[in-house]
């Protein structure tokens, strides 16, 4: 049996959306926050709402590259008791109802190395996680997890980032596959307010050197913000400001209430018809 | 797993970073870059004769190197076995090793033309040291520093205030160095094209463990000088304590591939290592190896690969990892890492303060409890050598406190 083209998926979504002459919406949450049943719930909800592809977190004590608001999330997670295990079971279950939605995993490297690399590729492959982005895995360490994961059929997403100048760049795209994924701002998550002037060129920068949909993220909050990026970019990624809506929705104790999949549902429904209002050149 | 016995202990890292399977460079795209172009100043500072002058300057008329190798009198016909000696590494400006790591980074940002310096500090001594040669050389300087390290060390952070340093606490996690660190990590990121990491111990992406190391290891050369002048020979066992390595692999690095001579590594053992409470730190003896803060390396960790917030009465000490460097020594087998107790410490710095009118830091402090149990067991012509990397001024308080003072 030959290996399905790693983050086959990934590759239909941005194609179907691009056919409908629009961006993608991307939208990132943390398994298991505020619990593993009301997270599975949220990511149920997420392509009802209008996401096109979902990031799931995978949580760290941790994460470096995280700013406030993503750190809680994974500490409210981890509180819960959330481990590797219950995170592939959301995908699993997620895939019962829904074959076409891709599914990224997102996190640090130490829960994945602490789960085995190879246990770890063959599972998150059978319940049918189509990408990992892992933020501390840069190109020089590709074998590590990024070759072994393509064997495995599963897309390896890498950052390119403002400090990632010309020269570096090709050497970032080499492995990768599904999407590139552009941060907007050297940064945390959700730091800083996104400079919407950059992105267009930063966009035309990496696409004149890869043939991969590039997906922008890091300061996208509002559905007029996601409208602008979304009229430069392929895909817009918003994460804070929906791990936001999640706490914004607890009850004093910090548990799920009734409005905390809705509270999700509603702003991913906003910015998808900000996304949707963008005007794009034609397909 | 096992690593086969190399030719030589000296040779690491490779070009990518790694002594056996640590080390290497975990760290976001943003900083890589970055990462890449430390590595190349560093390299060029390496071959520039000026920088080594300089270095060697500095290290001598600001920080008063070379420091003494002191025999420890008392305490050896205390102990009975062997002659117990120590490496003067309090007597630095600044009150310990640190400053020795602080000032070869701070050149090397310089040439690297940074305007603002960041890092992280557990006990302050390093955040001290930082803020030092950042008064020195006139740049601007942050400290993290953990909620719970800035209550127990306050004359520390009472000195970086004084140098003009910017401290601030870090109160995600148990507000310890690991947090710290990762809010230094953030910082960077974030202000990457002006900013300098100075990080404080040796670990950390490559190629900060072999950089640190380096200018640690004025220390191990040092010793070997005045040992052989003293003595006339090498010492038949180094002992130093372990927090992230850096003074323990400074004395370590340049005997490794003297056979004879037998290493130890302290850790911090907290409330003990039995049981699951995880009340220590001591990665090396009760961790596995893990991914953290841009390093492969022993860390304590739960089953599924969440860090664990260690205890040790030391500030210094309390970080569930540990450099990379040591990580290979242990696995090896060459340098053998033992922990030692929060109680087993403070009667050794009641010991060293009575019978040689030495306070030493908690962090060193570790290593002499070491010491205490090995002198008696060897031969009264055996030689120890054991880095007393700093001085307890910071501690008094937290001791004073143990000891049911009101201060
Ligand atoms: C006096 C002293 N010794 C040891 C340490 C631990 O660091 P390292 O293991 O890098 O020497 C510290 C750290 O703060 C310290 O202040």
């Amino acid at each position: 049996m030959t290996a399905p083209e790693p983050g086959a998926r990934i590759a239909r979504r941005f194609q179907a959306v691009k056919d409908e002459g629009r961006a993608a919406l991307v939208t990132f949450v943390m398994a298991g926050d505020p619990d593993a049943e009301t997270s599975l719930q949220i990511v149920k909800a997420l392509p009802k709402a209008g996401a096109d592809v979902i990031e799931i977190g995978m949580p760290f004590t941790d994460p470096m590259a995280d700013g406030p608001a993503i750190q809680a999330a994974g500490l409210r997670a981890l509180k819960a008791h959330q481990t590797m295990v219950r995170t592939l079971e959301i995908v699993e279950r997620f895939r019962e109802e829904d074959r076409e939605t891709p599914i990224v995993l997102m996190g640090y490297y130490n829960p994945i190395y602490s789960y085995g690399n190879e246990r770890f590729l063959s599972d998150a492959a059978a319940v049918g996680v189509d990408g990992l982005i892992v933020v501390d895995l840069p190109p020089e360490a590709d074998d590590e997890l990024c070759l072994p994961a393509l064997d495995a059929g599963i897309a390896f997403i890498r950052l390119a980032t403002p400090t990632t100048d010309d020269e570096r760049l090709p050497h970032v795209l080499r492995n990768s596959a599904g999407f590139v994924y552009y941060v907007s701002v050297a940064g945390v998550t959700g730091s800083k307010a996104l400079d919407t002037d950059r992105v267009a060129a930063s966009v035309a920068r990496i696409k004149a050197k890869t043939d991969l949909p590039v997906a922008v993220g890091f300061g996208v909050r509002t559905p007029e913000q996601a409208k602008t990026v979304a009229e430069a970019a392929d895909g817009v990624v918003v994460g804070t400001a929906l791990v936001e809506a999640v706490r914004t929705s607890l009850d004093g104790e910090g548990r799920a209430t009734d409005g905390t999949v809705s509270a999700v549902g509603d702003l991913v429904g906003a910015l998808a018809a900000g996304v949707r209002d963008a005007a794009r050149q034609p397909a | 797993m096992t690593i086969a016995q190399p030719n030589t202990f000296r040779a690491g890292p490779d070009e990518r970073g790694h002594f056996g399977i640590f080390g290497g460079r975990f760290v976001a795209e943003t900083l890589m870059p970055l990462i890449l172009s430390l590595e190349e100043a560093y390299r060029a500072a390496q071959k520039d004769p000026e920088f080594e002058r300089e270095l060697d300057s500095l290290s001598k008329h600001y920080a008063g190197r070379p420091s003494p190798l002191y025999l420890a009198e008392r305490l050896t016909e205390h102990l009975g076995g062997a002659k117990v000696y120590f490496k003067r590494d309090e007597l630095n400006h600044t009150g310990s090793h640190k400053i020795n790591n602080t000032l070869g980074q701070i050149l090397l940002a310089r040439r690297m033309g940074k305007t603002r310096i960041i890092a992280e500090t557990g006990a302050g001594q390093h955040g001290v040291a930082t803020a030092t040669v950042c008064a020195r050389f006139g740049l601007p300087c942050v400290v993290y520093m953990g909620a719970t390290d800035v209550e127990r060390q306050k004359p520390n952070v009472f000195r970086m205030k004084l140098l003009g340093a910017e401290v601030v606490p870090v109160t995600a996690g148990a507000g310890t160095l690991k947090d710290a660190m990762n809010e230094a990590l953030r910082d960077w990121v974030t202000n990457v094209e002006s900013t300098y990491y100075l990080i404080g111990t040796a670990a950390g992406p490559h190629p900060y463990p072999e950089m640190v190391r380096d200018f640690q290891s004025v220390i191990g050369n040092e010793v070997r000088e005045q040992v052989q002048a003293a003595e006339g020979r090498l010492p038949d066992a180094l002992v130093a304590a372990v927090g992230g390595g850096s003074n323990a692999i400074g004395l370590f690095h340049p005997f490794l591939d003297d056979k004879d001579v037998r290493i130890w590594g302290v850790e911090a053992g907290g409330h003990g290592i039995e049981g699951d409470m995880h009340e220590h730190c001591a990665s090396l003896t009760a961790g596995r190896p893990g991914v953290l803060h841009g390093n492969r390396t022993y860390l304590l960790q739960d089953d599924d690969g969440q860090i664990l917030e260690g205890h040790s009465i030391s500030a210094g000490l309390d970080y569930p990892g540990v450099g990379p460097e040591h990580s290979y020594l242990r696995e090896t087998g060459r340098v053998t890492y033992v922990p030692i107790t929060d109680d087993e410490a403070m009667e050794a710095f009641q010991l060293c303060t009575r019978l040689e009118g030495i306070i030493p830091a908690l962090e060193p402090a570790h290593a002499l409890a070491q010491v205490m149990k090995l002198a008696p067991e060897m031969p009264e012509d055996e030689i120890i050598v054991m880095n007393m990397c700093g001085r307890g001024d910071k501690d008094v308080f937290t001791v004073g406190k143990m000891m049911g003072w009101d201060l």
